[in-house]
């Protein structure tokens, strides 16, 4: 760290004198000159061009979207009645509710049971039936897909070094890319509604299924291995029988994901057409309203947190034996119950249409109810969000804005590199000069410095709440585990329901934004602040009390510098999620480079699209690095085991 | 000499001058390598010699322990014998077949007839039922489900898991999952069986079951065997012979009283200082040449549980009477005191 010290210093005063003698600085070194700005996004554009037109590559990608297509068809009848094969559907509701609930009851038990039946009891009663079969449907063909195109480019990277290493460093990229990036392709090469949502969530939701199945096949344990070759088994069997199905834990935990990035990027394809949930909740939060988008946003996350729960509990299920001579109908229980209660359902649905179709008409709806809720409530703290949201814009969001806008380019690029050369030396410096410096050759400089303003603007925010409550939270065991449970339900919410309470309480403005970045980008940090601390070797914490230690030269003698690595993985995390909710908040009225790209999506300019996209993910990459470089280095010196990260 | 080798017949596992080594170019740095250079020096040169310069037979049906401390090589030498790894040198023969020249299908045929293997930690298939993973290995080999099963029950009785076939192992006992880790390597009827360790990651009591549960297994199979242990008592208990090794090489390779009686280097001496001799030293090891009257000792009991007799007896020389009851010789009977007392000072 210190051999490193010098270095940082002296890029950190260039820094300084850049700033300082700004007025005095020529123009290309106050802003990228016009031969650093590369135009990227042309040659980008002519590549896609190149491909659609004269490769043809255009009608093998309509091929693949029309077969996706098929696939939704017959999701699409089965759940909401669309006139396609095989012209069965739509089923009544009460048979998606009893097959959630038998699903829950055999991976996980009666509770879970409950709330899956009553997730599908919630969306039919409310009158949202239609929209939500959109969604699934879609999720339905979507998960699938992903996971076997997932699976079999996971074994074979596993498989070939080379080709993992050559798709290593897309996987990190497409990781930060946000997801309008993916949309602007998709809609240039199939076009916008569902197959086009379809496939946007495939591509978004494929590397971290790939990056599980890699993890997993890896992880397999040596002697297992052994045995499975010492058994006889040849290349194929040890892959089919042997090392996949050890595996499967990892593999299913890559289940969860796909699932899970599934729900969060249907929801968010609704901008390209996707229509279901995703495209009411727009709609009605861009018509403010606030009680209809509240019963919406309730529906997304009943499904999220059922979905989440069902595949979590599934991938931890472990084989259990039935005692000797058990008959059939008692080995498969669940699945006999389950034949008899469709039956049922079936038979109430013939009997009575309510059981099969609840008519919007007939549904109820708290909305009123919670719109006249909101409405006392914003009166009662208006005085409160209005001094906030008054003391925040004048007083932190827009000077920070312009301070970092005031400074030059060249300073900013200094200071990254002496935040580089602090973390790890020469090398890092260059990487985050890379990132940086190719930030400014795109020409979206002063964008970028908003989104950037924004971002750190609510991480330190974020933290400023994170950390303390993290801290508190990792005191007691019972307390730990109850907030870790909160963080992750909250985590698998899907990005855009953070937005319902901010625009509820703050209005459209900029001050919403920040909120709901906060609120995104806080959970990660209070996560892994209580994995980190909880985490630290019992023994050394006995060996400091007894050491004569009181309870805050604990925390920041002892738990704090070794929870360190395992914080900043959240620290990453946060940083990672608010670049995410900034560019899709967007929609609400940003200047940032999420605006740009909101306006290269509706006029389908793909290298625009991607140039920003690719700025956005640079930023991400490089705080990546310095987080990761730094952590390695602490991990190492605390001669610790590597902290564990989600792929 | 005791021994049931049975002499001049072909030896089932032949290895000779076999060699492993870590490091960046293990074979050109073999090629280059000089008589004696040190297993030091070549950690200086930034290579591991995990196995040197091993060269050993076992005879069909023998029983051999390979001791050692962890990092030893020993493990490393009995995955060279399977071929888990390939050796860097030298030539491995099973019933006279070079197993280096084998390609992936022929040594895949070798292990789906020969060879069975038990692991230190069990390597257990977790998606699999006890009798799954018996069946494992038939299954590999494509044997039908039917025959597949019946063979699998019979192995799983033989280890006495019989009722817990549906089980799965995380379901078991630590030694319970040993058990099914043997009854998976005998499942295919080996000639060659390999024990890594088996029994190191059970605790002691647990050990000791399994130990005489393998001594009942080795008497009504009479497999040829290697068996990796790090303990000394194990090793001493099981073994026709005992192969000591030291930084991949081999130290000593005999049988367990005469490791006890002659150590052959002052690094073998050290574990057998604290061995009460008297239990491993068997009469027919001390007997001479020679004859005697009377009531005669047997050859294969142990001194241990000759005790009382040799030390009620009033001749200066005892007959030895071997299997077939014939006198083979005669034990001193001031010699065999000294080594139940300890020399006289």
């Amino acid at each position: 760290m210190t051999s490193h010290r010098t270095g940082a210093l002296a890029l950190l005063a260039l820094a300084l004198i850049l700033a300082l003698t700004r007025n005095a600085l020529p123009a290309g070194l106050m802003r990228p000159p016009e031969w650093l700005v590369w135009p990227f996004a042309d040659w980008l554009n002519a590549a896609f061009a190149f491909c659609q037109n004269d490769l043809g590559l255009m009608a093998v990608t309509r091929f693949a979207a029309a077969g996706i297509a098929a696939l939704l068809d017959v999701t699409g009848n089965l759940f909401y009645g669309k006139a396609r094969w095989p012209n069965l559907g739509p089923l009544p509701w009460t048979t998606f509710a009893i097959t959630a609930g038998a699903l829950a009851y055999r991976v996980a038990g009666w509770r879970l049971a409950l709330f899956a039946a009553g997730t599908f009891v919630w969306i039919a009663l409310m009158g949202q039936w239609e929209w939500a079969m959109q969604t699934l449907s879609v999720i339905l063909i979507a998960a699938p897909v992903t996971f076997v195109t997932g699976l079999g480019l996971g074994i074979v990277a596993w498989r070939f070094a080379l080709f993992e290493r050559v798709l290593n460093p897309f996987l990190n990229i497409a990781q930060s890319l946000p997801q309008f990036a993916y949309m602007i392709p998709v809609v240039v090469f199939v076009g916008v509604g569902p197959k086009a949502g379809a496939i946007t969530t495939i591509v978004f939701a494929l590397p971290p299924m790939i990056r599980m199945t890699v993890l997993g096949l890896k992880k397999v344990p040596e002697n297992v291995v052994e045995s499975g070759l010492m058994s006889g088994a040849n290349r194929w069997q040890m892959l089919t029988r042997v090392r996949l199905p050890t595996a499967r834990n990892d593999v299913l935990v890559g289940v969860n994901q796909v699932i899970m990035q599934c729900l969060a990027m249907v929801v968010l394809t609704s901008f390209i057409g996707m229509p279901g949930l995703g495209q009411k909740l727009l709609q009605l939060m861009q018509s403010l309203k606030i009680g209809l988008s509240f019963e919406i946003g309730v529906t997304i996350v009943l499904i999220a947190v059922t979905l989440d729960r069902i595949s979590r509990a599934w991938a931890e299920m472990a084989p259990k034996h039935f005692a000797k001579g058990t008959p059939w109908h008692q080995r498969h229980r669940v699945l006999v119950i389950w034949a008899i209660l469709m039956g049922v359902a079936f038979a109430l649905a013939h009997l009575s249409p309510w059981f099969s179709q609840i008519e919007r008409s007939d549904a109820f709806s708290v909305a009123k109810p919670i719109d006249a809720a909101v409405d006392i409530l914003i009166r009662l703290i208006d005085p409160v969000s209005q001094a906030l949201r008054w003391f925040l814009i004048t007083w932190v969001l827009i000077p920070f804005r312009d301070g970092l806008l005031w400074l030059p380019f060249t300073t900013v690029l200094a200071l990254v590199m002496a935040l580089g050369y602090a973390a790890g030396g020469a090398r890092s410096a260059l990487v985050c000069l890379g990132f940086f410096g190719m930030i400014a050759m795109t020409g979206w400089w002063d964008r970028a410095m908003i989104t950037v303003y924004t971002v750190i603007v609510s991480v330190v925010l974020a933290a400023l709440m994170g950390f303390p409550l993290g801290i508190w939270g990792a005191r007691a065991q019972g307390r730990a585990a109850r907030v870790l449970l909160v963080c992750d339900t909250l985590q698998t919410f899907p990005s855009f329901i953070y937005l319902i309470p901010v625009i509820m309480l703050f209005g459209v403005n900029d001050v919403a934004v920040v909120g709901a970045v906060i609120l995104f980008a806080a959970v990660p940090l209070v996560r892994y602040t209580i994995e980190g601390l909880r985490g630290v070797a019992p023994e050394l914490i006995e060996a400091a009390s007894m050491s004569g230690a009181d309870r805050s030269q604990l925390l920041w003698k002892v738990q704090l510098p070794m929870a360190l690595p395992t914080i900043l993985v959240g620290v990453n995390q946060s940083v990672m999620f608010s670049l995410f909710m900034v560019i899709i908040a967007a929609f609400i009225g940003t200047q940032d480079l999420g605006q740009e790209m909101q306006r290269a999506l509706s006029t389908t300019d793909v290298g625009k699209g991607l140039v920003l996209g690719l700025a956005v993910a640079f930023m991400g990459l490089m705080v990546d690095h310095l987080v990761t470089t730094w952590s390695a280095a602490r991990t190492q010196a605390l001669g610790l085991e590597p902290p564990k990260r989600a792929a | 000499m005791w021994s049931l080798a049975v002499p001049n017949a072909q030896p089932v596992i032949s290895c000779r001058n076999v060699w492993k080594l870590y490091g960046p170019k293990p074979q050109a740095y073999f090629a280059a390598l000089t008589a004696g250079t040190s297993f030091e020096q070549m950690r200086g040169d930034g290579y591991i010699s995990a196995v040197r310069d091993v060269s050993l037979d076992i005879a069909k049906g023998e029983m051999l322990v390979v001791m050692g401390l962890s990092g030893s090589g020993k493990s490393t030498l009995v995955r060279c014998l399977s071929r888990l790894i390939d050796s860097t040198a030298g030539t491995i023969l099973i019933d006279g077949d070079d197993i280096a020249k084998m390609d992936a299908r022929a040594l895949i045929d070798l292990r789906r007839r020969k060879m069975g293997m038990v692991f230190q930690s069990f390597g257990l298939l977790p998606h699999r039922s006890v009798l799954d993973n018996v069946a494992f290995p038939l299954e590999m080999r494509g044997q039908d489900r039917h025959d597949r099963r019946a063979r699998a029950l019979e192995v799983i009785e033989l280890v006495g898991l019989k009722g817990r076939e549906d089980y799965f192992p995380r379901e078991l006992s630590g030694g319970q999952q040993q058990r099914v880790g043997i009854a998976r390597s005998l499942a295919i009827e080996p000639d060659i069986w390999f024990l890594d360790e088996p029994f190191s990651a059970l605790d002691p009591l647990i050990r000791r079951e399994m130990q005489d549960e393998f001594l009942r297994l080795k008497q009504i199979l009479g497999k040829t065997s290697v068996f990796i242990t790090h303990d000394f008592d194990e090793a001493l208990r099981l073994a026709d012979r005992i192969a000591i090794m030291k930084d991949g090489a081999i130290e000593q390779c005999d049988t367990p009283d005469q490791i006890v009686l002659n150590p052959a280097t002052p690094y073998v001496a050290k574990f057998t200082e604290e061995i009460e001799k008297s239990r491993v030293i068997r009469a027919g090891t001390l007997a001479q040449a020679g004859t005697a009257e009377g009531q005669a000792l047997s050859a294969s009991a142990t001194l241990h549980t000759l005790a009382r007799q040799i030390a009620q007896d009033s001749r200066d020389l005892i007959p030895v009477a071997g299997p077939d009851g014939r006198v083979m010789g005669t034990l001193n009977r001031a010699a065999a005191l000294d080594i139940l007392f300890g020399a006289a000072q």
